[in-house]
Order: C-alpha cells, then structure tokens, then sequence
C-alpha cells in the first residue's frame, strides 16, 4: 500500500509537470498576447510602445527562459505580478479561492444530498410513477444549461421577491450568506446531482438484484436495512467515482455561474484572465486547478480502499 | 362663488406642490450611489486607455484644468467652464494659450497642486517626459503644442505651432484631467490620486470599484455623495435584473440597448430612462491599398449600396442618426445640413436607384451577376460589431459582392487592422469631443495611428488645418461641412449611423445629465444627490 502511495504521488508530480509544459505552450499558441489587448483597448497600435511594453514585461525572451522563470518562481513560492492589475498574482488569486470552494462545496453536496436518496427511491420503486417523475426530473436536469437556470432562478426572485441573490462580501444576515452561495450552488449543482441520481439509481438495480440481497429480505431484514444497509453500502462505489469527476468538472459549470451571478471567484477570474491574456495568472490558477483534481483523484482512490475493504492496493 | 373656491383650492395646491418642489430641488447629502459597471477596466488610468469604462469611475477623482458645465447636456465652447484654472486667455496672435490656477488646491495625498503638475502632465501626453505611459492613445490631440511653460506656480501656457481655437475643447474633455507630478504612471494605473471630490478607495478587477467624498475638496459644500460604488457585471441581464430589484441606484450609462430598454421600462416603471446619441459611429473599413478595394469604381458601388435607414431600424428600432463624419443634429454641432448630406452618393432616400447605380460601377470594374466579387468581412467577435456587419454583408448581396463574415477575437482586431491584413472590415468610432479637429485629425489624417485605412489626401489634410485655425466658427461650419462631403465622397471610411444608447436611474437619483453629444465627458457627479 505504501509503495502504491508513493507511486501515485510520483505520477501526480509528472502529471503536473506535463499540465504545466501543456498550459504554458497553449497559451503562448493562442494568437495575440496581453500588450496586443492593451493597445487594442486603446484603439492603436504604436510599434515602439508595444516593443517597450513586451520587454517590460518580459515577453520577448524566448519561451523556454520564460518557461523557467516561472517554474523557478513558482517553486520559491513567487506566483509573479498580474499583467492587468500589477499586482503580486497570489495577492490576487488566494482571496478568490475560499469563494469558489465554497460554492464548489455547497454545489457537490446539493448534488450527493438530493441526488442519491433520490437515486435510490427511484431504484426502489422501480416502474412507479414516482421512479418516471424522478426520471424526467434527473434528464432535465442533465439537459437544462446551468447558464439559463441561474438566470431563471434570478428573473424568478425579482418577479417574486423584489430582489436577487447578488454576491456580497459582507452579507448583512445568515439568510442573505445563504442566499448568496446557497442559490448559485443549486443551480450549478443540479446538472450534477442528476447524473449522481441516475448513476445511484442504475447501480441500485444491479446491486437490488444480487443474491444476497435477496438472502437479507429471506432472513427478514427490514426494506429499509436492505436497501441502505445493504444496497446501498455497495452501490457507491460507481456513485464516489462520479463525485471525483463531477468535482473536477465543476469549474466549468461554475465560470458560467459565477458569471451569472456575479460572484468573484476563481472561475470567472480564470475566464478574465485568459480574455487579458494575463499569463502569470491564467498559468498559477491552471496550475491550482490541475492540483486539485489530481488531489481528488486521488482521494477518490483512496475512499474506495476505505469504503470497500475487498479493495487493497498491493506493492 | 363655487369657481372662486375652486380657483382658491387650485392656488393653494399649487403653492403646496411648488413648495414640495422647492424642498425637493434642495440638494440632501450623504448616501452611496451604487451603479453596476460593464466590464473591469485593464487600469484607473484615465491618460492610457481609450474608453468610457475607465472615464465613468474615474473621472469624479480629478479636475480639468476647464471643463464642460455638467448639468448642460450638449458640449459646445459656450458650455467649457473653469476648473482647476480660474480664467483663460488667449495671446493677440491666438498662438499662446494662458491659465490661471487656483491656489489652494491639494491633491489628495495631501500636496499643493502647481503649475508644475500641468506641465507633467501634458509633457508625457506629448512624450516629452522622462516617465512614460504604457500607452498614449490621445497623443495626436497634442500635435500643434509645442511646449507648456509655467509661470510660477499658478500660471500657465501651452504655446501653439498655429492657431487652434479647438484646444480648449480638448482640455475640457473628461479625457484630459491633470495628474499629478509625484505619482508615477504605474501608481495611477493602480491607485489613483486627484484633486477631485471623490478619492480613490479601491479597485478589485471584475469585482468593483469604490470611491468616497474628498473632504477636503476645494468646491465647498460638494460633492453631495458619500461616495460612489461601481459592482463589475458582465453579465447584462445580471445587471439589468439588478437595477430592476432596485439594487442599483443607476445603469451603467449610455449602455442600456433599446430593446433592453423596453424590458427596464415594463418592470421599473418609476425609473428614469433617456436615450441619447454616444457619438459613436458605426463605419465600414476599407483596404484601399490593394485590390479589390483600391478601384475607387468598387469602393463607391459598396458606398451606394447602403441602405442606412434599413440598419437603424433594424438595430436600434429607428433610434439612432445617420449622418457623416460629425455626429447629426440635433446632438451634434457639426454636422452638415440633411439637404447637404443627401447630395452624397448613397445617403439620397433612393435607395433602389443607388443600387442600381452602384451595379453599374461593378459592372464598369468586370464584375456582374456571372462573375461575382467575394471578400471576406472582417469584424469584432462582439456584438455591436457582429450584427452591423452581417445586415452589410447581405446588403452588398445586392451588388455582385459575396461577403462573408470573418469574426476576429478583440485581442487580435486592431493588429490585423494596423498590419492592412483585411479588405473589408466593420469597425466602430468614439468620439470623446464633438470638434472636428479631434475627428478630423485622429481618423483622417495622413499617418495617424488611428488611421486604420491609411487614408491620405493632401489636399484635404490643407482644410484640415485650415478649419482648424479658423477662430469664425460659422465659417469653420461651412469648411468641416466640405471636408466632411468630401471624405464621404472619397469612401474614405464610410459612416453607416451613430448610435443612441439608453441610461436610467431610480427616480431618488437627482442631478445626472447624459451627455448628448460626447460619452466621455459628463462624469464628475460632484452635483448628484440622492433624495431619500
């Protein structure tokens, strides 16, 4: 298990190595650099200026010396300054973070909160009415663009309440917090949570159908007890592995909502910057991102052994 | 006696209402103005960039040394008041122009504002400073100042190659504050300091902006504000959706689409909404360097085969002018008379015989409904670019001319511009002063960076100067009204329309004038109060 853990870790450090090389060329790919937008925004193009402005920057070195700079930086510890805002680019990034985590965090347990009770009810009454409704409730949500929820769920509460749950910092009382993460949360997190009730669900019907299932109602085992005790206990391994996914997948869903409801997190922060081609942010957050899911991943690995003790990593 | 106590009771509520008019034109002060902001602006410096999303957030931090009166609604010579100059004079021979400062002005840190301080600031406008900007967009405002000398600390000149009667406008412009000498250009870019009445509190990029009241603001008893907060939306119907639930006190202003406008409208009902022109012009580009489009014949066929009227009322449901270079009446103060105008190719009501007209000259140039011309229809990938330039691309369908549209991403439009690596393009125009030496000079003139045709004409560049100098300005109109006609006629960047845009504010929003010629001016909010 040890040499299995150490192995891992390894592979996660080339893995962020490789993830860095890949952003670091991407970016340097894409037409157009941060002094081509500066000037764009100004609506000339002065040659001399750019030129100056390039080197000031540092971006007429060649790519390779860049590439190493900001390794080496990086590995110090100095994450580099923010091209638009001059400012030290983890000054920048780290107040962001909390933000998103929370609203990642808040998203992921809406998802496994209401989508595997509901997988299982919908497994369990398997043919029902209610597994139908519960079926066109999960496609739905699969196929509704949180973009488009998040702004009905906006036009909704002015037409309802007379007000919307827009970001604040300060949130005056526990509702208006709530209000704040808890709204965006649930509309980014429905996508997820449907996946997570479809995947409970369907494992459920395999696990429902297995013969010691069948022994536990036989020795009179309560429905209840066989479907949580039983069932379900074995049924969420599938349902972790989705979760693992669908937080890595989460950023994506949450650029839009942050947008949408205009929360400053790292999300939307990441969109800005790639529009501004700010390079020591886009690269740091990348980077931040890649980390997590790796960590995840991780993780995810790891709750299997503990969740399933058939499971062992041998050396 | 009924009609007499009708009469008394009418009397009595008109003195009750006009004295309920009087407490309510009383200024009150305190309170924050909240406005939702369109997008995070790439600095605070107001010298370096080029649009009104840094001006509107900005501008309330500092002074001019004149500006335009901001309760009057179009900028004219007669509207351009002191501000950190007391008076202004000019020299018998028009080529110096004088100031005289105020004393006792600090900037906000604390210093005294001097001459000095003006003679930093125009000096790096002209790049004649050891501190540079990162970028100097406005540098050609500047080309006939050959030095600004100060006299002691509260006198000033900015002595002229020639006579231009229209500098003053330039520096009551929302563009030209005074910046201070002991701030570096960075420092203003992050944390700018002024001498205005509100102080800079804090900028978040894509999360907000704050500025509070100067105490200590040379104009006693303002601002009224306590202070100003402008929330970075992105996202528009996040915004809107916002000032309807009421909780901005403002739309960010001139940026609320008329169909948008209709939506405030029907669910604010209360709110205070005007549309008004921006002086943005929406125009065509055209590489008239090589072919197809250095066949003068394609370029006037292309320029006949607008139907202008049919994009205004697309686009803007008829609110918005079609006119030259200058911006229409009644906004504009330029423009040329509408008999005038319509004696330009393609702006007659005809717009059947223009086309049939612009097939010959095709025809003239060997193409035809057998051989027909395809170019590419290079545009911004936003919107307001977008749309214009589709209607376009259908409208030369018309004749012979297949475009096809060829979006380009913001941060490579003005370098595939500059380097010519286009034919045909859409592109739009802001204009921060209503005065043709500023339009004139910065899109037309031989080798101006902004110049993005290239499009040099001698003989006209004579006028340009020569309207310029003129100090009559009923004879400078006739003259901008020639030069105008001729760069229409030239196709050299042909207009399509200006466009209007709508601002609203909760009706407790008291003292903001929108600006009907120029979105760059009208922002210093030193006299907004709020009612409530």
């Amino acid at each position: 298990m040890f040499a299995y853990i150490v192995r891992r870790l390894a592979l996660m450090l080339v893995t962020l190595f490789g993830i860095s090389v890949i952003i670091f060329v991407l970016l340097r790919i894409v037409p157009g650099n941060i002094v081509d937008i500066l000037f764009d925004a100004a609506g000339f193009v002065d040659q001399a200026d750019k030129a100056n402005l390039e080197r000031e920057l540092g971006l007429d070195q060649p790519i390779f010396v860049q590439y190493v700079k900001w390794i080496g930086g990086l590995l110090q510890g100095d994450l580099g300054y923010s091209y638009v805002s001059e400012k030290p680019a983890l000054q920048e990034i780290l107040p962001r973070i909390p933000i998103t985590a929370k609203l990642a965090a808040l998203a992921l347990l809406f998802s496994a909160a209401i989508g595997i009770p509901l997988g299982v009810i919908s497994a369990v009454k398997q043919g029902t009415r209610l597994d139908y409704a519960l079926r066109v409730v999960s496609l739905s949500g699969l196929s509704l663009p949180s973009f488009w929820l998040g702004l009905l769920i906006l036009m909704a509460s002015v037409a309802m309440f007379g007000t919307m749950p827009i970001f604040n910092p300060n949130p005056a009382t526990w509702t208006e917090a709530f209000a704040i993460y808890a709204v965006p949360a649930m509309a980014v997190g429905f996508r997820s949570a449907a996946l997570t009730m479809r995947i409970t669900r369907s494992s459920m019907l395999e696990i429902l159908r297995q013969d010691y299932i069948r022994t536990a109602r036989a020795k009179g085992a309560s429905e209840a007890s066989v479907n949580y005790h039983h069932a379900l206990k074995n049924a969420v391994l599938p349902v972790i592995t989705v979760i693992g996914i669908e937080a890595a997948f989460l950023i994506g869903g949450l650029i839009v909502t942050e947008t949408v409801f205009n929360i400053p997190g790292v999300a939307r922060f990441l969109v800005e910057a790639i529009r501004w081609r700010d390079y020591p942010i886009v690269q740091n957050l990348v980077m931040l991102i890649a980390l997590v899911v790796v960590v995840t991943n991780f993780t995810v690995d790891m709750l299997y052994a503990a969740i399933d003790p058939r499971i062992r990593y041998t050396d | 006696m009924r009609s007499v106590r009708a009469l008394a009771a009418v009397a009595v509520s008109l003195l009750a209402t006009s004295n309920v008019a009087a407490l309510a034109a009383e200024p009150k002060k305190g309170g924050i103005l909240k406005v939702y902001h369109r997008d995070s602006p790439a600095s605070a410096s107001i010298h370096e960039e080029a649009t009104y999303s840094v001006n509107i957030p900005f501008m309330p931090i500092f002074n001019n040394l004149v500006i335009y009166k901001q309760d009057v609604a179009q900028n004219s010579m007669d509207s351009i008041v002191p501000d950190l100059a007391e008076s202004w004079a000019w020299s018998d021979d028009r080529k110096t122009l004088s100031f005289k400062l105020r004393q006792g002005v600090k900037w906000h840190d604390g210093k005294p504002f001097t001459a000095a301080d003006v003679k930093c600031t125009f000096d790096m406008l002209m790049g004649k400073s050891q501190q540079k900007f990162r970028k100097n967009p406005r540098k050609s405002w500047y080309n006939e100042v050959v030095d600004v000398t100060p006299k002691g600390d509260l006198e000033v000149a900015f002595n002229l190659n020639r006579p231009q009667p229209a500098l003053l406008a330039l520096l009551a412009s929302g563009y030209t504050p005074v910046y201070p000498c002991h701030v570096s250009p960075g420092d203003m870019r992050t944390k700018p300091t002024g001498t205005g009445p509100f102080k800079f509190v804090e900028f978040k990029a894509n999360e907000s902006i704050k500025i509070a009241r100067n105490p200590d603001y040379w104009k006693k008893g303002l601002p009224h504000l306590d202070g100003i907060e402008y929330t970075i939306i992105t996202n528009r119907s996040t915004a809107i959706l916002g000032f309807i639930s009421g909780q901005f006190d403002m739309t960010f202003p001139t940026e609320v689409s008329i169909p948008l406008l209709k939506d405030v409208k029907t669910q604010a009902p209360k709110a205070v909404c005007v549309v008004e022109p921006v002086n943005v012009s929406t125009n065509i580009i055209v590489n008239s360097s090589s072919p197809p489009f250095d066949n003068l014949d394609i370029r006037r066929a292309m320029a006949l085969a607008l139907d202008r009227k049919a994009f205004v009322s697309i686009l803007f449901e008829g609110q918005a002018d079609i006119g030259g270079t200058m911006l229409p009446a009644p906004g504009g103060l330029w423009a040329m008379p509408k008999e005038m105008l319509e004696t330009i190719p393609g702006y007659g009501p005809d717009v059947k015989a223009n086309r049939e007209e612009a097939r010959k000259l095709m025809q003239k140039a060997g193409y035809g409904p057998e051989k027909r011309l395809a170019v590419k229809v290079a545009t911004r990938n936003i919107a307001i670019y977008r749309d214009p330039a589709i209607i376009l691309i259908d409208q030369l369908k018309d004749i012979y001319i297949d475009g096809e549209l060829e979006v380009v991403e913001t941060a490579n439009w003005f370098s595939k511009v500059a380097r010519k690596d286009y034919a045909l393009g859409l592109n739009l125009t802001g204009n921060a002063v209503d005065d043709p030496d500023q339009s004139f000079f910065e899109n037309y003139s031989c080798g101006s960076e902004r110049n993005y045709t290239n499009y040099c004409n001698k003989e006209i560049e004579k006028l340009f100067d020569e309207q310029s100098a003129e100090t009559d300005i009923a004879k400078r109109k006739k003259l901008v009204w020639e030069i105008d006609k001729k760069l229409q006629e030239d196709v050299a960047r042909p207009i399509i329309y200006h466009s209007r845009m709508g601002s609203c504010w909760q009706p407790h929003v008291k003292g903001i004038t929108i600006m009907v010629n120029s979105s760059y001016n009208g922002y210093r909010y030193e006299d907004v109060w709020m009612d409530r």
